[in-house]
């Protein structure tokens, strides 16, 4: 039973030690804070919905420690994304730029909106015209005639 | 006709919108187009898995058609093609194969290739990942189709079938002049 027990612990204590950001420190607390906003906006292309900073992937801790070793020899952030860019795509960045490839991207939740809009003004506007509409001599006469037999016995229908 | 209009607007609006969708159910998020196809291929120099004493370059891959294949021991699906690149060692005679032993041990690749055959002409050893990145690899397998003159044709992202390089890779490459081309 304690066998067992030691063999259980073991297990979750591989589990759990997974990778950190800790062994990235540089000696500028400032340039620590720069990486650490610089992985959040780069994506991991293996978990493709979690930053480089967030995600346990293998690949992702290989990105983290170029991106580390640029930042040590002095590399700008724009020459650090170019280098991502040039090796995996737009893909990388959480925020694409804008260039033909992604103008549905940027522009089409806003064309989107702009229709959802205008159908939306067209109901309103056909409704408010039908409301205010005058009621022709022809049918003024018959909601006479209604709401007589309404008053009246009221036994029909 | 209004009446009609208004009924089949919003229909037609409906099937544009399902029609989306149902293409983007056929795509596959995790193949990310390589921004490296149609562009010369990464310098690099490793040392050969075969013999660390040896070293191969990217000048290895000029003058011959090649299929770069990224591919490690521990990985199943490389496992899964490694048929397949047997099959294309054998009768794809104008295409080299050139492998990319990609974040492995030594040890254990050479056992692979020694239990299951080796297809590959030479084996670059890249153990830490260092040339991985430089040609934008995320994970194995992955099969670099290399032209004649060093650039990349066409990038195959996951295992090679049995009808990947008829339908897939073959397509880019002309084999008579040994340039990559546009599939017609």
């Amino acid at each position: 039973m304690r066998l067992y027990l030691l063999g259980l612990l073991a297990l979750f204590s591989s589990v759990t030690a997974a990778y950190t950001l800790e062994q990235f420190q540089f000696d500028d607390p400032k340039q620590t804070l720069q990486f650490q906003k610089l992985i959040e906006e780069l994506r991991c292309l293996v978990c493709q919905n979690e930053s480089l900073a967030s995600s346990q992937a293998d690949l992702a801790q290989d990105l983290r420690a170029e991106v580390y070793e640029m930042m040590q020899s002095g590399k700008s952030r724009e020459e650090i994304v170019d280098f991502l860019v040039a090796r995996y795509g737009d893909f990388v960045l959480y925020d694409p730029p804008l260039k033909p490839a992604t103008y549905p991207l940027w522009f089409g939740p806003l064309l989107l909106g702009i229709l959802g809009l205008l159908i939306w003004v067209r109901v309103i506007r056909s409704k408010k015209r039908a409301a205010d509409r005058e009621l022709s001599e022809a049918e003024r006469q018959r909601l006479q005639e209604l709401l007589q037999d309404a008053d009246g016995d009221g036994k029909q229908a | 006709m209004k009446t009609s209009l208004r009924f089949l607007l919003p229909l037609g609006l409906f099937i544009g919108l399902a029609a989306l969708l149902f293409y983007g159910l056929k795509l596959d998020p995790r193949k990310v187009p390589s921004p490296l196809v149609g562009k010369p291929v990464p310098q690099f120099v490793l040392p050969t898995l075969e013999d660390p004493d040896r070293t191969v370059s990217d000048a290895d891959l000029r003058g011959k058609v090649s299929l770069v294949n990224v591919w490690a021991s521990w990985c199943v699906s490389c496992r899964a093609e490694h048929a397949q690149l047997m099959r294309l060692s054998r009768t794809l005679k104008e295409v080299q194969i050139f492998g990319l032993n990609w974040k492995d041990r030594a040890e254990d690749a050479l056992r692979m290739l020694r239990l299951s055959g080796n297809p590959y002409v030479v084996n670059a050893y890249d153990p830490e990942n260092q040339v991985g990145i430089d040609w934008g690899v995320y994970g194995a397998p992955e099969t670099f189709l290399v032209d004649q003159r060093g650039i990349i044709c066409y990038k195959q992202i996951g295992p090679i079938g049995p009808d990947t390089w008829e339908q897939e890779l073959a397509p880019w490459i002309d084999l008579k002049t040994r340039t990559c081309r546009e599939p017609n």
